[in-house]
């Protein structure tokens, strides 16, 4: 069997009602897998934009690719990931600062990760980063140490590279 | 002129070209029924069961071709359809369904008799669009006889607010569809067309194998002249048959579980596989890693998705069956492979599908040779099971669309109701149900309709007090442990069948079997029901056990 592969599609969908079932449905009635999954419209209010992460080997990733091009309200499946491209992932992160020295050393890591501080209590701070999943994996472990209180993360978003569209 | 949502919804099924509608009424789609009241033009076919009515839907569409329409009302009536929309999907046949759904205001509430059908049927249909509001009718039916009739065709399901049916409103028919989103490629890639060419040109030991997708795309003609011209053997699946004549001498019969051994054997032998129209199903194909080892393989099918998803091809054409086929046509020439041709004669005159009497039973393969040498012209509907096989294998059909089964999903029940719809979709034809004992009472009710409408259906059960396709894998893999598969308490057929008021006739002995079926042909003020009691325990071969390759098919026990 051939190697699994992380594959970014970018799905380009009719902004309706119900499609977003039509596309997680197609990989749990087929058994793929969705690692992320992030919707948005576009600035066409009548597209959204679905950016689904996913994994398998070459002939799922294939299968994943026609299905879903199979969907009625499917207008472009992109492979993404096939080409050179950025991507970029948003997490908050709320971390108890009770301690006060803890605070600043805690402000210094936001930093290393170009960190932003978007909301500050006395007993807490919520702190926004972006970056790729690797970055967003060592901020967590690491600010994980101070005690994380709470977690949101939006899912990958991507985007070639150049001036290709 | 303002219209009411219904009353749009007729006239635009009209326009479509919609002259039956199968349906059972009920509260949350009255509007609608209520239009199609007395119409002259669009007739409604009150059927006993929704399911029934899908599949009338479903014969209609598989035996004209057209979009099959079926009309239910909402939460059981839509649950009843499901068995009859997936029948539809698993085979891609055309067909619409529409379902009355509670008022605007409840849905979501768990309303009386509201069901998500949308959520329900997502996976089972090509598309489906729940209405709110009458303005919607006219573009959703157009968009969807559209999208259930091109591409790789497929049931469509309308659900329709019940205020969205009487809600009036001014209404524009849709002259032309056009969907950004949905495109089907029907033309070949010349390129990929040219490389098969050559691929058939070099090959020793090619063969022809063609599904139902060559009869979905109305290209028996293309798929006739292919192999008339390159004279190179050809198989057709069990969807297909009729497509090819298997009367012809390049005709090798259907392949896999149960297909000849001279079309398995051509398979394991060949090097090259060209498919038109047939998805190397897991019942054609055997144990993968067994099929076709040999073989370069060709693709042609309208579904990108569902090349390359079984077996690894070589050479995909993405396309329509009858504009590839055209295309392939103007590049080939006789194939010179004498040496493989004698090898699949010898196989052919080697191993015929063939049987043996037992005692002075009616053997169910003597019963479906008499069938074919009477109703040779007929259009065929068979259920599920062993007689379906028997069916496959001992009639040698000849035309495209005379032969209609449930050959994806395996849908017992689905026969009678699906010949009502190909009776009155074909009304010069004859139309002969092949039914199982076990098949025949999962939709028994449905003779009702074919007796009101007086339809000459030939109803003809292979009864053999068995579900006889289970108890054969239990007699062979079960250690003969015949667990919930004994039918010796149905009631006598024919009796039921005068009970109905249908001619009812039951035939147990061998010499019964040529008379009754001429009687039968006789009676066209109604349908006819023969019941032919037949050998109980009788297996159907050769096989192909579940699992193993298709050279390791087995042709009878010794
Ligand atoms: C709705 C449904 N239930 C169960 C099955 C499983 N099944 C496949 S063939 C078969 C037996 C069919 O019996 P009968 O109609 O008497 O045909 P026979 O095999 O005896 O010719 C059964 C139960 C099925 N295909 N469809
Ligand atoms: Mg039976």
């Amino acid at each position: 069997m051939d190697k699994e592969e992380r594959h970014i599609f970018s799905v380009m969908v009719e902004n309706r009602f119900g499609v977003l079932a039509r596309v997680a449905g197609l990989f749990s009635g087929r058994g793929f897998n969705i690692d992320s999954l992030n919707v948005a419209e576009t600035h066409d209010k009548s597209v959204s934009q679905i950016t689904l992460v996913t994994h398998g080997d070459a002939q799922i990733i294939d299968q994943i690719y026609q299905h879903l091009n199979r969907l009625i309200d499917v207008i472009e499946v992109t492979d993404i990931s096939t080409g050179t491209h950025v991507e970029r992932e948003l997490l908050l992160l709320k971390i108890c600062t009770d301690d006060a020295q803890k605070r600043a050393e805690i402000l210094q890591v936001a930093e290393v990760f170009r960190g932003r501080v978007i909301d500050t209590k006395p007993a807490s701070l919520v702190v926004e980063i972006t970056g790729d999943q690797g970055k967003l994996e060592a901020a967590i472990e690491i600010f994980n140490t101070y005690g994380i209180l709470e977690l949101a993360r939006t899912g990958k978003i991507a985007m070639p590279r150049g001036n290709a569209k | 002129m303002e219209l009411s949502g219904a009353q749009t919804l007729v006239d635009c099924l009209k326009r479509e070209g919609v002259e039956y509608i199968f349906g059972v009424n009920g509260g949350a789609a009255m509007p609608i029924f209520d239009a199609l009241y007395g119409d002259s033009e669009l007739e409604l076919i009150p059927m006993r069961h929704e399911q029934g009515a899908s599949h009338a839907a479903d014969g209609y569409a598989r035996a004209t071709g057209k979009v099959g329409v079926v009309l239910a009302t909402s939460g059981p009536g839509a649950t009843n359809l499901v068995t009859g929309i997936a029948t539809a999907y698993m085979d891609s046949i055309p067909m619409v369904a529409i379902t009355g759904q509670v008022m605007t205001q409840f849905i979501g509430s768990d309303a009386f008799q509201e069901c998500d059908v949308i959520g329900v049927t997502r996976p089972i249909c090509k598309h489906s669009y729940l209405i709110k509001h009458s303005e919607e009718v006219a573009d959703v039916v157009a968009e969807a006889f559209h999208i259930a009739s091109t591409g790789k065709q497929g049931p469509v399901i309308i659900d329709i607010a019940k205020d969205a049916q009487i809600h009036k409103s001014l209404f524009q028919y849709s002259e032309t569809v056009d969907l950004r989103s949905y495109k089907p490629q029907v033309d070949g890639d010349s390129t990929q067309i040219a490389k098969a060419a050559a691929l058939i040109k070099e090959a020793k030991c090619p063969i022809l194998y063609a599904g139902g997708g060559v009869v979905l795309a109305n290209a028996s003609e293309e798929l006739r002249e292919l192999t008339y011209k390159t004279q190179i053997p050809i198989t057709v699946t069990l969807m297909g048959l009729g497509a090819f004549p298997e009367t012809h001498p390049l005709a090798m019969e259907m392949p896999g579980m149960h297909g000849s051994c001279c079309a398995n054997y051509a398979f394991t032998g060949a090097d090259l596989v060209v498919a038109i129209g047939a998805r190397f199903d897991d019942r054609v194909t055997g144990d993968l890693d067994k099929f076709a080892p040999n073989a370069k393989k060709i693709h042609i099918d309208i579904d990108p998705s569902c090349i390359g998803k079984n077996v690894p091809v070589d050479v995909p054409i993405v396309g329509d069956a009858k504009n590839v086929l055209r295309e392939l046509n103007k590049l080939v020439d006789t194939a010179d492979i004498d040496p493989w041709r004698n090898q699949i004669q010898e196989w052919k005159q080697k191993y015929p599908f063939e049987w043996t009497q037992k005692g002075n039973k009616v053997m169910p393969q003597y019963v479906m040779e008499q069938i074919y040498d009477h109703y040779s012209d007929a259009i065929v509907v068979a259920d599920v099971g062993q007689h379906q096989m028997w069916a496959a294998q001992y009639f040698k059909f000849t035309e495209p669309r005379q032969w209609l089964n449930s050959g994806g999903l395996g849908t017992m029940g689905f026969s009678l109701p699906a010949a009502i719809g190909a009776q009155l979709g074909c009304p010069d034809k004859t139309v002969v149900n092949i039914n199982g004992d076990g098949s025949y009472i999962m939709t028994i009710q449905e003779l009702v309709p074919a007796i009101t409408m007086k339809l000459p259906l030939k109803i003809f059960i292979i009864n053999n007090m068995y579900l006889g396709m289970v108890r054969q894998w239990q007699e062979l893999f079960f250690d003969k442990r015949y667990s919930a598969v004994d039918y010796h308490d149905n009631p006598d057929f024919a009796l039921l069948a005068q009970a109905f008021g249908a001619t009812g006739l039951r035939v147990e002995h061998p010499e019964d079997v040529e008379p009754a079926l001429l009687k039968a042909k006789g009676i066209d003020d109604g349908p006819v029901v023969i019941d032919f009691i037949v050998a109980e325990e009788e297996n159907v071969f050769p096989m192909v056990p579940a699992g193993k390759g298709l050279g390791d098919v087995i042709r009878g026990l010794s």
